[in-house]
């Protein structure tokens, strides 16, 4: 196959990935008659949207009193004043309609005895800026992501939205101008290349939880689209903050929830000491997540880890009775019988902090445009490019983000950016030409990987990766980790490009995927670990040992990860919102 | 080289894809149970496991947890076997 016999489709508009926000975006376009290409890597009801157990936050009223502003009060704080007020003013006033719709499309949230839709409280929420707990997470039992993810598929259905269902994105196209042309993409059955022109292409790909060994994500969030996006010559925004929860499962990253220490389960070390009595004396095992996750490496660091490599720390319920653990605690259990082979009623559970969430992404405006500095503007679209979800950073979590709001912003944004490329194929009539010396770029990186001969393995890489990122970018921050973080990832990132796999087939190649997925995240693994080295203050998730205060004065800004100049850029924080007064930084006190 | 023995299994690879699922603990059952397990099978196990991979992850997750039980027999026997094989 060369080039000149590759088949190329066009579009009005390209989404790659389709979780929420990339078939909320879908949807949105197919209904206004826009012909739409949705390409995924895996078919569109296995995203990891349907691992969002949670719920969606939306300022409702119905439990208790609420609005907005006091929602935007909450994001704008747990951001630890990170987040643009702008984009979170938006996504606070959206959020209430964007639940209706979805109501309407079919997702059966929860009821009240008196109809309405039901709301839990959840932690970060108030009411009146600051005051009493709110409640204000809407759900769908405890499967609110896997009801939104398949009510959107089946409504794209409807539309007449185009899948390319297990269909792997190699790379962006642009043109010199920077205009994005749509994609160089492959069937991962066929190995059959495709170029997909569009006239928008959106990015909705997910985050990239797999840069670290223990992690809550799934294989799939590999961060696609940031690389694709780094690779185009766009810089990763706030790479730096990455949610981990303390108490992942060892070995596993299955998430044990704050509720197994709120029922009274505490932490010992491999001497059967109560831990966190030498970190936290008072709030001991209930203090905030980071002080719980830096404790736990603290002790692994000074030997005083479980385990023959002394790699985690136990967690102890068994005192709590069987009948409590039943009753509070089933899914838990139940977690530790099935993977661990372990009864928590009976044996502590392994626990290490696990990668939650990356708050950092690809830059966005509040219309889901991708935006970079040029010159002297901090905040420049790139013409026909749009970012949504995870792989985004809008950025509405800031250093921070809050539990509900992460499947509020893939509807939101999604939704958003879907009106935005609406109007803008009003005004766009036709494809711009296509620029043949980017798909040569991407077919060549595609085909780098049939070189044959002795190279190391991408599974050896990968797991380095992931270990040096656990060890080195983690829950523990310093200058010196940091540093050899730095010089780590860089060293491997050399290695890759050396790598080599065995198998060259064309069809079904998964190791090839698996390739590219690596690659990916090698490039966002460089974004994170840059960052977080640079930014000498803790703020939200990013928390340094050796800077352990926020410093508003000089910090107060957001990061920008240049791929291609491997440097950092920073840009001012929006924090004029739309039509209300600014909240100023406080202290984030709970 | 034997260029036979060299091609990897396509049907393996295709049914490992279809093992990436949205959710970490399908993840973690599956490809473990393919690694320990997919040799060991027989041909009417493969096409139940291939049945299996066409449920909905939620649904997937409620069997391999134990919260739900399949009243397909043949089924709940697999699911089983792939409960069994991850926890030793």
């Amino acid at each position: 196959m060369t080039i000149s016999n590759i088949q190329r489709r066009r579009f009005d508009s390209l989404i790659i990935g389709a979780g929420g926000g990339g078939l909320r975006a879908a949807l949105q376009l197919a209904e206004a008659d826009a012909s739409v290409a949705v390409v995924s890597k895996v078919f569109p009801t296995r995203s990891h949207t349907v691992a969002a157990q949670g719920g969606m936050n939306a300022a409702l009223a119905n439990v208790l009193p609420d609005n907005w502003h006091w929602h935007m009060f909450d994001t704008v704080k747990g951001s630890d004043y990170l987040g643009d007020q702008d984009a979170i003013e938006y996504m606070c006033r959206a959020a209430p309609k964007v639940v209706y719709e979805l109501e309407h499309f079919g997702v059966p949230f929860s009821r009240l005895d008196n109809g309405r839709i039901y709301q839990r409280p959840f932690g970060g929420q108030s009411q009146n800026f600051g005051g009493e707990q709110a409640a204000r997470t809407c759900a769908a039992a405890d499967r609110t992501g896997h009801a939104i993810l398949h009510s959107l598929y089946q409504q794209n259905i409807r539309a007449k939205t185009h899948f390319f269902d297990e269909y792997f994105a190699v790379d962006l196209l642009k043109d010199e101008e920077g205009n994005i042309l749509g994609a160089f993409v492959f069937d991962i059955h066929t190995g059959e290349e495709l170029i997909i022109e569009a006239k928008t292409t959106l990015l909705a790909t997910g985050g990239a939880g797999q840069l670290y060994r223990t992690t809550t994500n799934a294989l799939i969030n590999t961060g696609d689209g940031m690389g694709m996006a780094l690779r185009a010559g766009i810089p990763l925004q706030d790479m730096e903050f990455f949610q981990f929860h303390p108490t992942g499962i060892a070995g596993r990253g299955m998430l044990i929830t704050e509720g197994a220490r709120g029922e009274g389960g505490y932490l010992v070390n491999a001497e059967g000491e109560r831990l966190m009595e030498r970190y936290a004396p008072n709030a001991k095992d209930l203090a905030s997540r980071d002080v719980v996750s830096r404790a736990i490496e603290t002790e692994i660091r000074e030997g005083r880890g479980c385990g023959p490599n002394k790699d985690y720390v136990m967690l102890k319920l068994d005192h709590l009775g069987v009948d409590v653990i039943q009753k509070r605690l089933p899914g838990i259990r139940q977690t530790c019988i099935t993977f661990l082979g372990i009864d928590p009623a009976e044996q502590p559970v392994p626990v290490y902090p696990t990668a939650h969430y990356t708050m950092g992404g690809i830059p966005t405006n509040r219309q889901g445009q991708v935006v970079v500095p040029v010159k002297d503007t901090p905040e420049e679209a790139v013409n026909g490019l749009y970012a949504a979800g995870e792989c985004a950073c809008v950025s509405v979590h800031g250093a921070n983000r809050l539990g509900g709001n992460s499947l509020l912003d893939i509807l939101v944004f999604g939704r958003a950016a879907a009106n935005h490329i609406i109007d803008y194929l009003k005004e766009n009539h036709y494809h711009r030409p296509m620029n043949e010396e980017s798909i040569e770029k991407a077919y060549q990186r595609l085909h780098r990987w049939d070189d044959t001969g002795e190279g190391e393995s991408v599974e050896q890489i990968r797991s380095e990766l992931k270990l040096v990122m656990e060890k080195n970018c983690g829950v523990f921050r310093t200058q010196e980790v940091l540093d050899q973080g730095v010089k780590e990832v860089t060293a491997l990132h050399e290695r890759l490009t050396k790598a080599r796999i065995s198998d060259h087939s064309a069809m079904f190649n998964t190791a090839r995927v698996e390739a590219l997925e690596l690659e990916n995240l090698m490039d966002v693994a460089l974004a994170t670990v840059f960052s977080a080295c640079a930014r000498t203050e803790s703020r939200g998730a990013h928390s340094r040992v050796d800077y352990p205060e926020r410093d508003d004065m000089n910090w107060m800004k957001h990061s920008l990860y240049s791929l291609l100049e491997r440097k950092l850029d920073y840009k001012p924080v929006r924090t004029k919102p739309v039509t209300v007064a600014t909240f100023p930084p406080k202290a984030r006190v709970y | 080289m034997n260029a036979v023995s060299s091609m990897p299994d396509k049907k393996d690879s295709r049914l490992r894809w279809r093992c990436r699922r949205g959710m970490l603990e399908l993840d973690l059952m599956l490809n473990n149970f393919i690694d320990r397990e997919y040799d060991e099978l027989d041909n009417e196990q493969k096409s139940l496991l291939d049945q299996l991979l066409d449920y909905p992850d939620q649904l997937l997750f409620d069997l391999f947890l134990g919260f739900m039980k399949s009243s397909d027999k043949d089924i709940d026997r697999l699911v089983s076997y792939i409960r069994k094989s991850v926890a030793t």
